[in-house]
């Protein structure tokens, strides 16, 4: 890769005595959707926490390199961060609903956020109702609260704002693991036309192999904070080398294999 | 013989049921079978299908407004007795186990209770037996000691399977066992569940979104949508020809591992109807890729279509992959 979008070298996360990523090494390609694999505690989550400058708020300790272009993300001050998050690498998470503020209307959400980041009121408003159509809800939902709507209308709306800041970067945290088999495949459709369109570079991190097989161009595969396997999706998960990846590829439910 | 044909009574039997709440029916109609173990029975659906209303039928957690459920033939009614000989023989295991587990109390106490309660064991047989059943669950029966915060999600899901097994039940309600696991999780507590069909011979009513998981427990399998049954059969045939759009569009949104037995997709277009306001005709046709002016007007009936009941107007064709 001549040009990563995001690079992560010699990545050390630590909470007091124990490390929990000791990452060597990991790119995300400029419009690639780049898979992160592993199960619950293998340190896929608070990596990304790390890539937006969170993890400390969680009481961890962050050494090494984040780069976004060419900019260093580790130790920049607050205030850069903050611009950063949402207008430039945007999260999204595995329950969309609780991450949405039950208070605000949606639309009072996209406004707020929307003007944080520079925009004026009228422009916010317009901008919103495009993202909305862009991710095929009706602007209409503007006017609903988060408990209003379905887990994956919440999940395209979180998906919209990323549109509507322009991040350029999306962490997506299992973002399909609480959705139902149907919404869950339309919801990485909407990731791939993403991808498509706004050229978006994709974290995708799940522990569900069969959805990183659908999805993602690359994959790494984590295991107790360390990349054991790297490659493009269709080798590693077809021919995996490392016995973890094996393991988590035979966990896979396959229609027409019977146990 | 084919599952569907067993003449031998039921072990439990569901007929017609009707499960309204307010304005809203959400169970509309259902009827199943499930025969003596080992057998596993699957109900498929998404959320609002109304596949946990149908459990919490079955345990007597919300009673239904029609229709009837008989254990052994018999109807539970009225007496608190029968209910509670029911409620023994017919146990439980939520999708949830974190939120299903008494955080305050030891999972020793937690196994202990219902041994207690319906009497299954002498009082000084409780601490045996609960050391017995960790171990048949795969747990170390130290973790008797803990409290459920204590234990991984996987760990908890065993102890939630342990305490419904405890009283000896005759059938099991598994409500989305494993959708709050990991994929390897899920893969070691459905080899569980497989290994106390086998040496429990155990009948049990899975519930699901996933296809794939159906399929390697369960032999019969029945897919909800808006509260009724619209396929019914062998698992088996079901998964390898849907004769019901919405297992095809169901049996496509699975994601696949192995790029090669990927199949196109069916996109549904919007989402599940208001079941307080549910489409005239066939409940599914304002999604369906194959409605048609029958479809629109007329409610199908649950028909007999290559081996297996469904209830679409269009059946013939779409086994036949003519559509």
């Amino acid at each position: 890769m001549t040009d990563p979008k995001l690079s992560l070298r010699d990545l050390r996360i630590t909470f007091g005595p124990r490390t929990v990523v000791d990452l060597d090494h990991l790119e995300l390609g400029s419009g690639e959707i780049l898979g992160l694999a592993g199960e619950s505690g293998s340190g896929k989550s608070i990596t990304a926490l790390a890539v937006l400058g969170l993890a400390s708020t969680l009481g961890a300790r962050v050494e090494g390199s984040v780069r976004l272009d060419d900019e260093e993300l580790v130790g920049a001050p607050e205030s850069r961060l903050r611009e950063i998050r949402g207008s430039r690498i945007a999260m999204i998470f595995q329950s969309p609903v609780s991450s949405l503020d039950p208070l605000l209307r949606i639309g009072e959400l996209f406004e707020r956020t929307l003007r944080l980041h520079g925009d004026g009121k009228h422009e916010a408003a317009e901008r919103a109702a495009a993202a909305l159509r862009e991710v095929l809800l009706s602007p209409d939902l503007l006017e609903r609260y988060p408990h209003e709507l379905s887990g994956g209308q919440a999940q395209r709306i979180a998906i919209a704002m990323a549109l509507a800041l322009r991040s350029e970067v999306l962490l997506a945290d299992e973002p399909t693991s609480a959705l139902d088999v149907t919404v869950q495949a339309e919801i990485l459709d909407l990731l791939r036309r993403v991808r498509e369109e706004r050229g978006m570079s994709v974290l995708f991190i799940s522990h569900d192999l069969a959805v990183v097989a659908e999805l993602c161009d690359r994959v790494a595969v984590m295991q107790l904070g360390r990349i054991v396997e790297e490659g493009p999706t269709a080798r590693v998960l077809g021919e995996p080398e490392d016995d973890y990846t094996k393991r988590l590829v035979a966990s896979v439910p396959k229609i027409g294999v019977r146990a | 013989m084919s599952a569907l044909t067993a003449v031998e009574a039921p072990l439990l039997e569901v007929e017609d049921l009707v499960v309204e709440f307010g304005p809203v029916r959400a169970v509309d109609g259902v009827s199943f079978r499930l025969p003596a173990g080992p057998y596993g029975f699957a109900l498929v659906g998404e959320s609002g299908s109304g596949k946990t209303s149908v459990a919490r039928a079955l345990m007597r957690l919300v009673s239904a407004t029609s229709g009837a459920i008989r254990l052994d033939g018999s109807e539970v009614v009225g007496s608190s007795r029968a209910l509670r000989a029911y409620r023994r023989d017919v146990q439980i295991v939520f999708q949830d186990p974190t939120t299903s587990l008494d955080p305050r109390t030891k999972i020793g106490s937690t196994i202990a209770e219902p041994l207690r309660a319906h009497r299954i064991v002498r009082r000084a047989e409780v601490g045996d037996r609960i050391a017995s059943l960790l171990a048949e669950v795969g747990l170390d029966p130290e973790m008797a000691e803990r409290y459920p915060h204590q234990l991984s999600g996987g760990q908890r899901q065993r102890v939630a399977i342990a305490r419904a097994l405890s009283v000896e039940p005759r059938v099991l309600v598994l409500d989305e066992p494993t959708s709050a696991l990991d994929v390897t999780v899920q893969a070691r507590i459905l080899e569980l569940i497989a290994k106390l069909r086998r040496e429990r011979g155990l009948a049990y009513v899975l519930i699901s979104h996933n296809l794939a998981v159906v399929e390697q427990l369960c032999e019969e399998t029945a897919v909800l949508y808006l509260g009724r049954i619209v396929e019914h059969g062998p698992t088996e045939e079901i998964l390898a020809s849907p004769a019901h759009p919405y297992t095809l569009a169901l049996r496509s949104a699975v994601p696949e591992i192995d790029l090669a037995a990927r199949r196109s997709r069916i996109v549904l277009p919007g989402t599940v109807p208001d079941p307080a306001d549910p489409p005239p005709g066939c409940p599914f046709h304002p999604r369906c890729p194959y409605a048609n002016e029958r479809s629109r007007t007329e409610v199908p009936e649950l028909r007999m279509v290559a081996g297996r009941t469904v209830a679409c107007h269009r059946a013939e064709e779409i086994v036949a992959g003519e559509v």
